[in-house]
């Protein structure tokens, strides 16, 4: 009974100690450490214009206009009306699923006036898996060069390069896959960069 | 299948296996022979109070009862710990967004599932969670659950070398030797590296962005959230916990932001349960017979990928337009990542007990999601769970030796002990306790009112939804198929019970087991004996492994994924 009243005991203090150390000391020292050294990429990476906080560089918006890039669809709406996040979660047969792709498919190809047989970029039907993906693929983007140099008075050719100009290769050109972010696209496109 | 995802994949295995040799030897040398480390000029004073306040007894040897006594009221005195900062949290500091206090069913299901290192989510991180719950609460799991798995595994081990003693080790001393000198300073290394990359790390309230096509009359556009992410995602990642800050675990673009901080999770991940191959070739002797297990892991681990990568690429056959051309299955998926760091995400996250993730599997093709879920009742022993993973192999290893035993005739032995009847009972015991608190439970949601209720997807996908969830909890994963809707009392409190099951239940045979093994005299090996390492034995481990998953999961199987796939493939029918 000894024997077990101490492991109690020990059990108590263990976790009163770690508790300092691993839950106080340790992500103090980390918040700490983050905002002396990368104190933008802490806060979220927030871009900041004359008007206020446009967003941040990590998360996507909303676009419907023809004249901006799209992102791709969001499970949560871009969090338009609380902290959100997370995919669709619809299976491979969904009914639900089935009848989406289908709308964005005929919405994607009106937009940007794509013949029956011109493949979709994936990306740009699909709901991404945070819903807040803040890119999409260059073929996605490609795409969508036609619309928005019409609604802004551009040739194809300006547009394309201002694609190529945002286009990120594989980071270290190994890992991940190319991309493009929207928000920082749109932002160069608006003349505010 | 383009060759600079071939050349990511190379990365990975060839990192891995080149950090498994070192690393391995640096945990035999916290573990086994408690030498000063690299980090003890910095955290030798902590190491020096925790014994201190622990008490002398902390040297002792425990006997596996002894250990196993710590282990229980050290790991329910966190799980209260959990339990009431959730359940006060409405009344304790940093709380900007001004949550309520978690439900009591969902505060029980979150403790138990933190606490079993298994990091199943009945809520949404982000519009649930203060910043205290998750940097106590929830951290403090992260990291003890993590010891605790890597402790029990260095038991087992002992147990496996030492030979005609009764005693194993001493939990007190594992515990703290692992989480001051392995957990805490590579997490401090893996945070700031991901803050670098752009996880946040602060305790403000949400921002409220106006957004630059600004919906008309709605101010604020977006809620940013904002909180303490990187020095959690650190030890989510490393304590193979999963437990996301946010609702999209790490495929939330603050959680895991970049290509480069998506393939150091991967690392992470992998990296203590691969290392741990190499404590065992070490302690036992025989270094061969460590990278034999490693081996049997990564064919496993490979074969497992290939056939998730290739279903994902080719994509859901049902929209062809959106072909593999174009794109694959990119439903529930993240641009950065792409169809390749998603699938070997889903492959790592399930094979390791992880259960992050960068992608929604609800949303995989039926063989792409069947990958995962297979991996988690295969016992999660491909790499692992920290330390659970290396446990639940050694008890295949030892099936497996048994059955080589039984194929020649001779009395079984495993590196010089002989295996009986007991010791048999008890892998057995473990084997079937596991695929029970599996199938069980599933099989009781679906014939029940309240179990069907939470299913998202019809048909059946649905059937694979709840196998899902029960795999995950048995497992300790805490991966989902996300669509199930969970979070009500009955599957709350069911889904708590197997967490804890599949945890702590599990390790009374595992250490057990350490305790009968160290008691065995070692007879030297003879020219009869059946060798541990090289071809005949990775290939009977393999089969092993898979004839007991296959025999015990294909049925359930067959009735969610596997004819998914035909209908998809062979029918137009939707659900």
């Amino acid at each position: 009974m000894k024997a077990l009243a101490g492991e109690i005991k020990r059990a108590a203090w263990a976790v009163i100690l770690l508790t300092i150390l691993l839950c106080g000391i340790y992500p103090l020292a980390i918040w700490g450490i983050g905002q002396l050294l990368f104190s933008e990429k802490a806060n979220g990476s927030i871009l900041v214009r004359e008007k206020g906080i446009v967003g941040s560089v990590l998360i996507a918006q909303r676009f419907t206009s023809p004249a901006y890039f799209h992102s791709r669809p969001s499970a949560v709406a871009y969090a338009s009306s609380a902290a959100d996040s997370g995919g669709s979660n619809l299976g491979p047969l969904s009914k639900l699923l089935h009848d989406q792709l289908m709308a964005r498919i005929n919405n994607y190809r009106r937009e940007n006036g794509l013949a029956a047989s011109f493949p979709i970029a994936a990306d740009a039907v699909s709901a991404s898996a945070s819903g807040l993906d803040p890119h999409i693929s260059p073929a996605n983007a490609f795409s969508q060069a036609a619309r928005v140099a019409g609604a802004r008075g551009l040739s194809r050719d300006q547009v394309m390069s201002m694609i190529r100009l945002h286009l990120e290769e594989r980071q270290l050109g190994i890992f991940g896959e190319k991309r493009v972010n929207v928000l920082l696209l749109n932002l160069a496109l608006d003349g505010h960069e | 299948m383009e060759i600079g995802s071939w050349l990511q994949l190379l990365l990975f295995i060839g990192l891995l296996f080149l950090l498994t040799r070192p690393f391995g030897s640096y945990l035999y040398k916290v573990m086994e022979t408690k030498e000063k480390t690299i980090f003890s000029p910095v955290l030798g004073g902590c190491e020096k109070l925790l014994f201190k306040a622990l008490g002398r007894d902390v040297e002792k040897e425990q006997s596996w009862k002894q250990y196993g006594i710590a282990l229980a009221f050290f790991s329910l005195a966190g799980m209260l710990l959990t339990y009431f900062v959730l359940r006060l949290q409405h009344i304790l500091p940093l709380n900007p967004q001004h949550f309520a206090a978690v439900e009591p069913s969902l505060a029980f299901n979150t403790a138990a599932s933190f606490a079993a290192n298994t990091n199943w989510q009945n809520y949404a991180g982000e519009s649930t969670m203060s910043h205290f719950s998750q940097m106590v609460g929830l951290t403090f799991q992260n990291f003890v659950s993590a010891a605790v798995g890597i402790a029990v595994a260095a038991a087992l081990v002992r147990g496996i070398a030492r030979k005609s003693v009764r005693t194993i080790g001493n939990f007190w001393a594992d515990l703290i030797r692992v989480t001051l000198h392995v957990l805490l300073p590579l997490s401090i290394m893996l945070a700031i590296f991901f803050i670098s990359q752009g996880v946040i790390q602060n305790f403000s309230a949400d921002v409220k962005a106006a957004c630059l096509e600004k919906p008309a009359g709605r101010e604020p556009a977006q809620f940013i959230p904002q909180g303490p992410v990187a020095s959690q995602e650190a030890i989510k990642i490393l304590g193979t916990n999963g437990g996301g800050f946010f609702n999209a675990n790490s495929s939330h673009p603050f959680e895991n932001p970049t290509p480069l901080t998506n393939f150091i999770q991967l690392l992470a991940i992998f990296l203590i349960p691969s290392a741990l191959t190499r404590y065992l070739g070490l302690m036992v002797g025989n270094k061969k017979h460590g990278w034999a297990v490693w081996s049997a892991m990564a064919v496993l681990f490979l074969a497992s990928l290939m056939v998730c990568w290739t279903a994902e690429g080719k994509g859901n056959s049902r929209y062809p337009v959106l072909s593999a051309s174009s794109g694959g299955n990119m439903e529930g998926k993240e641009t950065r990542f792409g169809i390749f760091n998603s699938a070997l995400y889903a492959t790592v996250t399930t094979s390791a007990s992880c259960g992050a993730v960068n992608s929604m599997h609800d949303s995989f093709t039926p063989l792409g999601g069947l990958m995962p879920l297979l991996n988690i009742q295969l016992g999660e022993v491909v790499y692992g769970g920290v330390g659970s993973g290396l446990s639940g192999m050694l008890i295949f290893v030892i099936l497996a030796v048994f059955i080589a035993g039984l194929m020649v005739g001779r009395t079984p032995e495993y590196l010089g002990k002989k295996i009986e009847s007991a010791d048999i009972k008890l892998c057995v015991f473990y084997i079937l306790a596991s695929a029970i608190l599996i199938l069980a439970p599933a099989a009781w949601a679906a014939a029940s009112r309240w179990g069907v209720a939470g299913i998202s997807n019809h048909g059946p996908h649905g059937l694979s939804e709840m196998l899902y969830a029960f795999s995950s909890a048995a497992g300790n994963n805490g991966s989902a198929f996300a669509g199930l809707s969970a979070n009500t009392p009955a599957y709350n409190t069911l889904l708590g019970l197997v967490m804890l099951a599949g945890r702590f239940l599990l390790m009374v045979p595992v250490l057990a087991l350490a305790g009968n093994l160290a008691a065995k005299k070692v007879i030297p090996a003879g020219s009869g004996s059946f060798p541990v390492h090289g071809m005949t034995f990775i290939v009977l481990l393999v089969g092993t492994i898979i004839i007991v998953g296959l025999l015990t999961f294909f049925p359930a199987l067959s009735l969610g994924p596997v004819v998914e796939h035909f209908i998809m493939t062979g029918s137009g029918k939707l659900f």
